[in-house]
């Protein structure tokens, strides 16, 4: 089990390697390169060059990108183009607020679908189970910014429980935090309840076939206590593999319910860059995405891995 | 004990009248499972109830505990458990009927156990929930079973995980979670059927006792007449869901009265009483394996230094418990797992050791067969399809060449033309088994491996496919390389018999040589361990094995 955890581990680091790389190329192959944004209209021929051979830019490309992974495995991601600040002052803050708003969304919206999850497998094809399903699918297809605006028009507007605009500052208590930020949680819980719901129940109702489940049937146990006890546990991989997937969503997806908020997070963040050809921002960003995807990832392999009996007690 | 009472009613656990189970589908009604079943059953005594697959048996013994697979209903009839009818409970009260006074126990302990909880909560489980014992007391009472059920170190068995311990341990332990509430009335559906000839015995021997010292009433599901003979005491045969016959164990066994038991009954003796097929030496030698080796990955070797050889219109059976490597064996040859020392010699070539290596030809010329036509046929393909490919793979032909040949082959196997434009899903298991025989004979091969080719049928059924197949033998001079565990079987078709014992060959040589003393201590296992007819064979075996020890 160790290799296989340890194998896990390997394969996460080389990808986020190759996503690095990823990154890095695709800045490279923008049109125009840094020293030519910087200076922007003032870009003469000499100063051009003169910029670029003190940002190193003229050196080749594997040495430059081996210099930006190093430093930034130091925490230094550079500097920012708008406003000259190194980056990891502004992100530091900011991936804070992203955190919270998709811890925030995951406390309430994980347990929910699970628990849905398995009231629905329960009580399969009765009206509870229709009704879950319909609401779910209406909010898978629904893009988020609709709910998102939906929910303002009726919580802020209609009825002024809650703020249109999500503003937190540094100083603002943890109680004004959930409070400002419910609309987005809720946006976000509805965006993402729907798809782990419908896998848990999915996986617990494939597992409720087993000759196992029969078998718990015949022993004259209640249909909870079968669910919950018998088929939950065998269930778990392909749940844990959805959960970690939606949570990896609450971070890297929320750029647009961020920006709906005017929330100040990294999706907002990342957004105002990209209009600002503010590159050195996106690139960071684009880590700490992918970063973040892929350990959320290995954990819930990790987690499949650790779930499995044979797996955890070899004969 | 209550006198003014009839004693026939008095110590009556289970009576079903007039039993009829229907599937229903959305589109209607469908087959009717069970006809107009009825029985009784007393404390203390065993019901066996026989019959093939599609007559009825686990629906009914299902149904003896108001329980029946998603589509099925009971539509009729009464299922009187002591002094009610099951059928008129509300469905808590059916629940705690279940495990507690009428328990299960299925064909595959494998399956039927939960592999994410330990022995323990599986089997105190039923004690527990039911608010019988606390879990301490049900844990004493599990390691009692197990003592009974001779499993090893049962002080410690329950902490274990079902995939740590051997089948029939675990098929054991599940007898023991049947008992631990101390029900009135057992239902063992096939509880010997997956297990190996050697570890069926002793299986058998303790659910026997079980039985006899606590005077359970069981419902003994099988398809194994012989299986029924050693634990029951009235036998009820059934056939597409209604009863044949009903009787004395002893009376169906030796004098059954209708035509369909006495022809069980026959070929049961039949595959027991066979004459040795003569060895016939004079073939040319086809396939040599000499000295072969090989391993899964790891080091230790599943097949270790087989040689065997096949001459042309021989049938070497190939005989051992699973996981002895016999159907390794099969893959070495046809190159799916390649060998990794020795040789195998095909008419004299030596054969690559990887499948991708071979000539078209040398694929050719060994074709399998396999135990599930339902896994090995494509069920989106015709049979023109299914068997025709081989004919344009190998030969090259026509679509009208390919529809001719198929045809012909269709004919061989006894199955009608108009059957061409047929999937597998219309055709019934022993008419798929034939044409996976076709597909095989499509490529005109020169030695066809049938790995449990009849297993999974019943014995009627295999009794003709195994006619066939040796019409065809002595039609087309293949030889057959025969992997099976049903013994009966080597004695009807084989000529020479391999027996394999943890990848080793352990006998090999004409059957009635290997068959005859002296034995090599594990044929002579294999050989006392396939159950009999007679009603004190179990006790003679366990007799001999006690004086052995």
């Amino acid at each position: 089990m160790f290799k296989l955890i340890s194998q896990r581990v390997a394969l996460g680091l080389l990808t986020l390697l190759l996503a690095s790389a990823l990154i890095f190329l695709g800045v490279e192959a923008l049109p125009g390169d840094l020293a030519s944004k910087l200076l922007a209209n003032n870009a003469t021929p000499e100063n051009l060059a003169a910029l670029r051979l003190e940002l190193g830019l003229d050196r080749p490309m594997l040495v430059r990108y081996w210099e930006w992974l190093s430093h930034m495995l130091q925490g230094d991601f550079g500097a920012s183009l708008s406003n000259k600040r190194a980056i990891i002052g502004d992100l530091g803050p900011r991936a804070l607020n992203t955190f919270f708003l998709a811890g925030y969304a995951a406390v309430i919206a994980v347990p929910l679908a699970v628990a849905l999850g398995i009231i629905a497998a329960i009580r399969q094809g009765g009206i509870f189970d229709r009704l879950v399903n319909v609401v779910t699918l209406f909010s898978i297809s629904v893009p988020e910014f609709f709910i998102g605006y939906v929910l303002v028009m009726l919580l802020a507007v209609k009825i002024r429980l809650f703020p249109v605009l999500s503003n937190v500052t540094p100083d603002t208590d943890f109680m004004q935090r959930l409070y400002l930020t419910f609309l987005p949680m809720a946006t976000m819980v509805m965006v993402v309840v729907a798809h782990m719901m419908r896998m848990t129940r999915a996986s617990v109702l494939a597992v409720m076939a087993s000759p196992y489940i029969e078998m718990a049937i015949l022993k004259g146990l209640p249909k909870w206590r079968i669910v919950v006890q018998h088929a939950l546990p065998n269930a778990l991989a392909p749940i844990l593999n959805v959960v970690a997937l939606n949570l990896a969503y609450l971070i890297v997806g929320v750029v647009v319910v961020e920006v709906v908020f005017v929330y100040p997070g990294m999706g907002q963040w990342i957004v105002d860059s990209v209009s600002k050809k503010d590159l050195p921002v996106v690139q960071a960003c684009g880590m700490i995405f992918a970063a973040v995807f892929i350990t959320l990832n290995i954990l819930a392999d990790v987690l499949a891995i650790i779930s499995n009996p044979r797996l955890r007690h070899p004969r | 004990m209550n006198d003014n009472r009839p004693k026939q009613t008095d110590r009556q656990v289970l009576r079903v009248d007039n039993l009829r189970i229907e599937v229903k589908t959305d589109a209607g009604p469908g087959p009717v499972l069970v006809d107009d079943v009825s029985f009784t059953l007393c404390k203390g005594e065993v019901l066996g109830l026989i019959g093939e697959s599609g007559a009825g048996k686990s629906t009914i013994g299902l149904a003896s505990m108001v329980y029946t697979r998603s589509g099925c209903y009971i539509t009729g009839g009464k299922i009187v458990f002591l002094d009610n009818d099951l059928r008129e409970l509300n469905s808590d009260q059916r629940r705690n009927t279940r495990g507690v006074k009428i328990a299960y126990i299925a064909q595959s302990a494998a399956a039927s156990f939960n592999p994410a909880l330990t022995i323990y909560e599986q089997v105190c489980e039923v004690a527990v929930r039911h608010g019988l014992m606390n879990f301490a007391d049900a844990k004493r009472e599990a390691i009692k079973l197990f003592r009974e059920l001779e499993l090893p170190n049962p002080d410690t068995f329950g902490d274990r995980y079902p995939h740590q311990v051997s089948g029939g341990q675990l098929q054991r332990a599940m007898a023991a979670m049947a008992m631990v509430a101390k029900p009135d009335l057992l239902i063992f559906d096939e509880p010997t059927t997956a297990l190996d000839v050697t570890t069926q015995v002793e299986v058998l021997a303790s659910f026997r006792k079980l039985i006899r010292e606590h005077g359970t009433a069981a419902l003994y599901i099988t398809h194994d007449l012989a299986v029924v003979a050693q634990i029951a005491d009235r036998i009820m045969v059934l056939r597409h869901g209604k009863m044949v016959e009903l009787g004395d164990a002893t009376q169906i066994l030796q004098h059954p009265t209708q035509e369909y038991t006495q022809k069980l009954v026959a070929e049961r003796v039949a595959a027991s009483t066979h004459e040795f097929v003569e060895s016939d030496e004079s073939g040319e030698a086809l396939l040599k394996i000499d000295r072969v080796s090989a391993s899964y990955r790891t080091l230790v070797k599943v097949i270790n230094g087989v040689t065997l050889d096949i001459r042309r219109g021989d049938t070497v059976a190939v005989v051992g418990e699973s996981g002895s490597g016999k159907s390794t064996l099969a893959r070495i040859l046809v190159g799916l797992l390649p060998r990794e020392e020795g040789d195998i010699r095909f008419a004299g070539e030596s054969l690559p050791p990887r499948l991708k290596d071979r000539s078209k030809d040398q694929l050719r010329r060994i074709q399998m067969i396999y135990q599930m036509p339902d896994v090995a046929l494509n069920p989106q393909q015709t049979l023109l399809e299914i068997i025709g490919r081989p004919v344009s793979f190998y030969f090259n032909k026509s679509g009208d060449q390919v529809r001719q040949r198929v045809t012909e082959l269709l004919r061989q196997i006894d199955l009608p033309e108009s059957f061409i434009t047929r999937r597998p899903g219309e055709l019934s298991g022993g008419q798929k088994q034939r044409v996976s025989i076709a597909r095989a004979l499509a490529a005109e091969p020169e030695l066809i491996i049938c790995d449990e080719v009849t297993s999974a049928l019943d014995p009627l059924v295999a009794e003709e496919i195994l006619r066939l197949l040796k019409r065809l033998q002595d039609e087309l001079g293949v030889a057959y390389m025969f992997i099976t565990h049903d013994l009966g079987t080597v004695k009807r078709i084989a000529n020479k018999v391999a027996v394999m014992l943890k990848g080793q060959l352990v006998a090999f040589g004409p059957t009635p040589k290997v068959f005859a003393p002296p034995f090599h201590p594990y044929t002579e296992l294999l050989l006392s361990s396939v159950p009999e007819m007679r009603a004190d064979w179990l006790d003679e075996v366990l007799a001999k094995r006690r004086q052995l020890v």
